[in-house]
């Protein structure tokens, strides 16, 4: 077992960045050009608040202090307290479903982790995308796929954001640019950067521009693709053409029963981003409001066009890795503790302190929440299986596989082609 | 001048069984044994013999190189949408690793022609991330040996987004590459992946033979909305063809999953793809420039039928989806069918055509399915077993002719 410091750099600023946050300012950071990469290497180590597990203390109490977040507007509290709700009770739900047998197969909950994906996609736009894990009903739901089209989905109806075709790991919604929905670890990663390749090339190539700046796609993965081969090849590719891209990691320290610090040389992923060339940061991911503070950043950063960010998000999963998994591996001191700073009792918390909204307010939003995932259940108990018409659709976009002829049209709705006397 | 081949009368027998030596021919040898044939006859030039469809091109007035057909197409593709790029190692400066990307990169510049790290999976999966959004990627794999690192991107997120999504985001990107046995390039280098790709469904697979071929079957890909695995032949690269002026209109495309006649014959059906349809066929052209005392240049239906056996060659240009009609009445037609190709013979292409026919045709056969393929081991270095692991035009004879041999002789000839 590798040993390591605590890491606790509170002060040193960020290099490159240029916006007013309280702890992410430089006045002196020199611009990202190639050449400039290669005469001033990294002047000062990003920033990066500890994280207690790997350093082998307990936690330091002024790093969860409220007094750190930039301020937060009511309408802006709860709108994150609504979707980390909505995602804690869509996945309980998913859990009791499984249970009564109505969903199947493989099925990974996210309990616990609703900091990190609220925190970054509520800031994003409708056409910016998110590409995720097998991980993903909470990204999903997060980036605006009604709960309905979701339960339907994992039930395998008709009615789901994939006709039910793509289940639990896929989901698909062209119209919320959700990308997936990936089963491989790191198979999603090329795949965010593709999206962030296209829309820059859009951008520069196709001259079709936004004012508000490029789309902006975030990709979402554990601790142990950090290890796999696909997410180097990504962070090279994206540095190396500047795309508008956040990695963000959700470092929740297990893959299955892997333990991150068994399974990786250097347990500090946010490390690897400096050593491709791009601002690496770490941040507590059961607190929303500064997983947020260092996902706007690394938003206008990317959309700005200066290029890729990687955001090391420490969380944990409070539940297993699927509904499959018994979760003997991990200790139930480290579950308390961590259960102990469940994001979403902070938010409240947070909110109750800074008179934002009254208790009664947040539990008609927890009520209201309720009532939703109730009918989405409802709905897709009631929604029709597909039919067996449906199973050998969709495999091509061509209809019938022959290509697009010279005119432009589908070959085969050419009458003549399918008679054999069109000119091939 | 478009020559027809006329069969002599000599050798219209109904009893194609009982073959005998004619004429020039010497020494040839029964079932297991290597054929060796000398000619003396200098090789004729011979111009294909175009479709079978009741078209005619017009008379072939220009020859272009494999090389220079797909250069035009990617040339013309990419002007004619701006959402067509091309991706892959050393398609820019370097010119393409086979010089298949010449001058594009001083046409349309680096935004458009990108040279990547040696990162096949990074980059096929960036190639799949664009093309969700609407763009056209063109990912070059410099063999498709390499395309192994990243298939997983063509498989799980290209060749099932379609499906997975319902039809919400489909993968409109070509990946390219030479594909199948070079010359001594080793065991690594040199495995063809037909198979391999034509096994998923979601993908479509295109293996062009003549230039004609490269240009319209490219383009059609590009132009595909759905993602195609185009594999292409070192070998061929620098092989000329004739060509059509309507073969190098810019509008020029081949459907995907129709096949073509090369040669109409009676006897036999010689299915092949990529190189070996030459080897089923004919030599190109450039073959007169060599010596005539080489087996390569022997023409296996240009043998067949000196002995009367008339051969149909089919090149399937696409195998998946595969023209099991075209193939199905060409079987039905001739009874008795020959496969060849250059891969692994299990689960190889070969397999899946002869059950096709066995499923569709069965009682039209006359003889059992004859299936050429390459030989069941790595490529081999040295140039001998090299040329034994990779079926030749005497190994295609030999098949045809044992399929022939199979009818039972008919007692009477007359």
């Amino acid at each position: 077992m590798s040993t390591f410091s605590a890491v606790k750099i509170l002060s040193p600023p960020l290099f490159a960045a240029r916006s007013s946050s309280p702890f992410l300012a430089s006045p002196f950071a020199p611009p990202l050009s190639r050449s400039g990469l290669r005469s001033t290497r990294l002047p000062l180590p990003p920033l990066a608040v500890s994280s207690d597990v790997i350093s082998g203390q307990n936690p330091i109490a002024s790093d969860s202090s409220t007094s750190r977040h930039a301020e937060v507007s009511r309408e802006e509290a709860l709108v994150l307290y609504e979707d980390m709700v909505l995602g804690r009770v869509l996945e309980d739900m998913c859990a009791q479903m499984y249970y009564r047998g109505k969903m199947f197969g493989f099925v990974h909950l996210y309990n616990g982790q609703e900091a990190v994906s609220t925190g970054f996609i509520k800031l994003l736009e409708a056409r910016d995308s998110v590409v995720s894990t097998y991980r993903d009903h909470v990204h999903a739901v997060s980036k605006g796929v009604p709960a309905r089209a979701v339960l339907a989905e994992l039930f395998g109806k008709t009615t789901g954001c994939c006709r039910g075709q793509g289940g639990s790991m896929h989901m698909f919604s062209s119209t919320h640019n959700l990308l997936g929905g990936f089963a491989f670890i790191g198979e999603g990663i090329p795949v965010a950067t593709g999206a962030a390749f296209s829309s820059k090339y859009r951008h520069e190539v196709l001259k079709e521009s936004n004012p508000n700046g490029l789309d902006v796609t975030v990709a979402f993965f554990g601790d142990g693709t950090c290890n796999n081969g696909q997410f180097f090849e990504c962070l090279n590719m994206a540095q190396l053409w500047k795309l508008p891209i956040v990695f963000v990691v959700e470092n929740n320290l297990w893959a299955i029963g892997m333990s991150h610090i068994r399974a990786t040389s250097d347990p500090e992923i946010w490390k690897k981003g400096p050593a491709f060339g791009m601002p690496g940061h770490h941040v507590d991911g059961m607190d929303v409001l500064k997983v947020r503070e260092v996902a706007m950043e690394a938003i206008e950063r990317a959309r700005r066009g200066d290029g890729p960010t990687l955001v090391e998000c420490q969380t944990y999963r409070f539940r297993g890795h699927s509904l499959a998994d018994p979760d003997e591996l991990r200790k139930p001191d480290e579950k308390a503790h961590y259960a102990a700073r469940d994001p979403i009792t902070a938010l409240k918390k947070y909110i109750l302190e800074k008179n934002l909204a009254t208790e009664w307010e947040l539990k008609a939003i927890v009520t209201k929440i309720d009532e939703v995932i109730e009918d989405a259940v409802e709905f897709a108990d009631s929604s029709p299986f597909p039919p067996r018409s449906q199973l050998l659709e969709n495999v091509f976009a061509d209809p019938k596989g022959f290509g697009i002829g010279p005119d432009g049209k589908y070959r085969c709705e050419d009458p003549k082609f399918t008679e054999g006397t069109a000119q091939v | 001048m478009l020559t027809r081949w006329i069969e002599p009368a000599s050798t219209q027998r109904k009893d194609v069984g009982n073959c005998q030596a004619q004429g020039w021919m010497r020494g040839f040898l029964r079932d297991g044994e290597e054929i060796i044939v000398k000619f003396s006859l200098a090789l004729r030039k011979v111009l294909p013999t175009g479709s079978a469809l009741p078209m005619n091109y017009s008379t072939a007035t220009k020859e272009i190189t494999v090389r220079e057909a797909l250069n035009s197409a990617l040339d013309e593709e990419m002007s004619a949408d701006p959402k067509v790029f091309l991706m892959g190692e050393e398609v820019g400066e370097y010119q393409g690793a086979y010089k298949i990307s010449k001058g594009l990169l001083e046409k349309y510049g680096p935004d458009r022609v990108l040279d990547t790290p040696i990162t096949e999976a990074g980059f096929a999966g960036i190639g799949v991330g664009a093309a969700y959004y609407g763009l056209r990627p063109v990912v070059e794999f410099m063999t498709f040996n390499f395309s192994l690192q990243a298939i997983d991107h063509i498989i799980n997120s290209a060749a099932k987004s379609n499906y997975m999504s319902a039809g919400q985001i489909s993968v409109p990107i070509v990946f390219r590459g030479p594909n199948g046995a070079a010359a001594g390039v080793g065991a690594q280098h040199s495995q063809c992946f037909a198979a391999w790709y034509a096994h998923v469904p979601g993908l479509k697979v295109l293996t062009p033979y003549s230039a004609e071929d490269a240009r319209g079957l490219l383009k059609a890909a590009i132009r595909d909305p759905d993602p195609v695995v185009f594999l292409e032949n070192e070998l061929l690269y620098g092989e000329s063809f004739p060509v059509s002026a309507e073969v190098l209109d810019s509008s020029f495309c081949l459907p995907i999953g129709k096949a073509k006649i090369e040669r109409e014959g009676k006897h036999v059906t010689i299915t092949a793809y990529s190189k070996m349809v030459g080897y089923a066929l004919q030599e190109s052209l450039f073959s007169k420039h060599k010596s005539i005392f080489l087996l390569n240049h022997i023409k296996a239906a240009e043998i067949l039928s000196k002995e009367g056996i008339s051969a149909e060659v089919i090149n399937l240009r696409s195998i998946r989806p595969l023209d099991r009609a075209t193939i199905n009445a060409s079987v039905r037609k001739t009874n008795r069918l020959v496969t060849v190709e250059e891969g692994f013979p299990q689960h190889g292409v070969g397999a899946e055509i002869g059950m096709s026919v066995v499923e569709e045709s069965f009682e039209y056969l006359d003889a059992p399915v004859e299936r050429i393929a390459g030989a069941d081991v790595p490529m081999p270095y040295a140039a001998n077993l090299e040329r034994m692991a990779v079926p030749q035009v005497d190994n295609i004879v030999h098949a045809a002719k044992r399929a022939c041999y199979r009818s039972v002789p008919l007692a009477a000839t007359a």
